[in-house]
């Protein structure tokens, strides 16, 4: 059987169906508005390091001062050598990466970002492959492209041809989900392909990516890479994806936007719960009157207002959980996805529910103030 | 001889603060014992809900000594009286003051919830059948008459087995038969001497339910008669 006080707490909030109703809008209203940002921002965080997740280096090494995957400076092929002669070093894989123009058949042009890397063996290769093989990609002017890009790059399936720098290339791989946030396409080729279609000299490289040795120590083998290449930087892979958010999120300012547009939707959500709750209250403080002149302890009273708030919050979370996926369906293949991961679905159901329980504070301040001889005055 | 429920000794109060305080009780002395209806009569502003308040655990005095079956209530706090009027006093209002959201069933059922108490249905029901209105249990307040919704307050008050009615102007919002029938349910209650009943009231037509009538003004308790007293004068 329902316990008294739920019932007593439902009824209270259902009594006034439109009141009732502006709330859960409101909680849907800003849950929503809470997990697009922190969506967008758990998104943005994802692809902003979408490079270095996938690719298998243990260690980084890049021009002094990157701030980023896509921050293009050069090293030299003397540095991979001293890197290579580091004991613990199995490999040191070139990877070139830079903007280029991407010319249509027709003659118009688009910036691409070229991603070039060892076709063999170690290296940063496409990944989820909808269409060839990485093998392809050994063949003269072929690249990868990704087929969220078909109708920016003019192509609707591999075989098409387009030409970089004056370079004709071919589609002979296709993937799938391998986005860009700057909105720019990545284009994958081999490393040398890469150099001419970016107008790098063959014995430069963007980065150089260090596999360890097994059984080497990857802490020490990154010291000693250290003080053989002291005018460059050498990264773990979790520090260069520190670093490229901390400079996406942060050093843009786009990281604080989503953070302040998430702190916003929270403090609205709450504002919107506690008037309602006040209100609510404030309509019903003579049966919480008659209540504690009927022996009512406060506790008691607390609970049906923080049963109203749960039950606020439940129902809330609830139309704003089916909001928001569709949200992140109808986002899922755009530039900058939202993501929201089980988590954040469970930070984002415990979010409601404090703000629910924040905002029935007020109410409960208001309740502890009541005189139950009102009652005996009307 | 039956016991005292209720007693107030030499009780003072002083309402508001500032130059907007005013003595509302001015020494008062009354006993409620098990088995009597005792009628509070006087007129507006003589009081009446102040002593009310006292006896019925809302407020305490400023002065002066409050005993609920012995026990004395001075001192205590806000909770420790909401626990002495939920074990020991059921109130009944004027304007009944029932949930609105709830059954007539429920709202009996609160008196019992608020004291933590198990099987409340069943104990309803019965107080329900007790005051004629087994057949509305399930009704909403908005769907009773004024004088089916006193009987709900009735039941209300009783449920818990309280030791003390007290009842103010239960028959104020309620047409002559009405109000003689809840004078008679609450006449009854006094039957078993389990319980003293307290009412409130300015409606000379309830006068031979009383046990014991007294009269209030200005704060003081200024006449106190017998039921068959107030009779005799009614009659004559």
């Amino acid at each position: 059987m329902m316990p008294l006080k739920f019932r007593l707490a439902y009824r209270n909030l259902f009594h006034d169906r439109l009141r009732f109703i502006a709330t859960i809008v409101g909680i849907i209203f800003s849950i929503v508005l809470v997990t697009v940002q922190m969506g967008l921002y758990v998104g943005f965080r994802r692809m902003v390091t979408t490079m270095i997740d996938h690719s298998p280096a243990d260690l980084w090494i890049m021009p002094a001062g990157t701030k980023c995957f896509e921050d293009p400076s050069l090293l030299d092929d003397r540095q991979r050598f001293r890197a290579l002669a580091v004991d613990g070093v199995a490999e040191a894989a070139p990877l070139v990466i830079g903007y280029a123009q991407w010319r249509l058949p027709g003659g118009t042009t688009t910036p691409v970002f070229i991603v070039g890397s060892e076709l063999q063996g170690f290296g940063l290769r496409p990944w989820s492959l909808v269409r060839g093989r990485v093998d392809d990609l050994s063949i003269p002017g072929a690249v990868a492209i990704d087929q969220s890009y078909f109708e920016r790059l003019g192509v609707n399936a591999t075989g098409a041809n387009a030409e970089i720098r004056d370079q004709k290339v071919e589609v002979t791989a296709v993937t799938k989900g391998i986005r860009s946030f700057t909105t720019t396409p990545y284009v994958f080729a081999g490393v040398d392909r890469a150099r001419s279609y970016t107008g790098i000299s063959p014995n430069k490289a963007s980065y150089f990516l260090v596999r360890v040795s097994p059984g080497s120590d990857v802490g020490r083998v990154h010291r000693q890479l250290r003080e053989s290449l002291p005018d460059v930087e050498i990264l773990t892979a979790a520090e260069f994806r520190s670093r490229s958010r901390s400079f996406w999120l942060f050093g843009t300012g786009a990281g604080a936007a989503l953070f302040a547009g998430a702190l916003l939707g929270f403090i609205v959500g709450t504002v919107i719960v506690a008037q309602t709750l006040y209100s609510s209250t404030k309509d019903h403080l003579s049966e919480f009157a008659t209540l504690r002149a009927i022996g009512s302890s406060g506790a008691y009273i607390y609970l049906v207002i923080i049963w109203q708030a749960l039950l606020t919050a439940i129902i809330g979370f609830c139309g704003a959980a089916s909001i928001s996926s569709i949200v992140v369906k109808m986002t899922a293949d755009s530039a900058l996805p939202i993501v929201v991961t089980p988590a954040m679905t469970s930070a984002l159901f415990l979010l409601t529910g404090v703000m629910c329980i924040a905002s029935a504070i007020a109410a409960i301040v208001q309740v502890m103030r009541i005189d139950p001889t009102t009652v005996l005055a009307r | 001889m039956s016991e005292s429920v209720i007693d107030v000794v030499d009780v003072v109060k002083f309402l508001g603060h500032g130059a907007g305080r005013v003595q509302a009780l001015k020494g008062v002395n009354l006993s409620l014992r098990d088995g009597e209806l005792v009628l509070l009569m006087g007129p507006s502003g003589s009081g009446k809900t102040t002593l009310l308040s006292i006896l019925g655990c809302l407020m305490t005095p400023t002065s002066g000594v409050v005993r609920v079956r012995g026990r004395p209530i001075a001192d205590l706090d806000p909770e420790a009286l909401a626990r002495i009027r939920r074990n020991h006093i059921g109130f009944i209002f004027q304007s009944y003051h029932l949930f609105p959201t709830l059954t007539a069933e429920d709202n009996v059922r609160l008196a019992l919830d608020v004291r933590g108490e198990r099987s409340q249905r069943e104990a309803a029901r019965d107080v329900l059948g007790m005051v004629g209105l087994a057949h509305k249990t399930k009704a909403f307040p908005h769907e009773l008459s004024g004088g089916e919704q006193q009987r709900v307050a009735i039941a209300r008050a009783i449920v818990g087995k309280a030791s003390a009615i007290l009842a103010d102007e239960p028959t104020g919002a309620l047409d002559a038969q009405n109000g003689q029938a809840i004078m008679t349910l609450l006449a009854g209650l006094t039957k078993d001497q389990s319980r003293g009943v307290l009412v409130v009231t300015h409606d000379p037509r309830i006068l031979p339910f009383a046990s014991r009538i007294v009269h209030i003004e200005d704060g003081r308790i200024v006449g106190e008669e017998t039921g068959s007293e107030a009779k005799k004068v009614t009659m004559s």
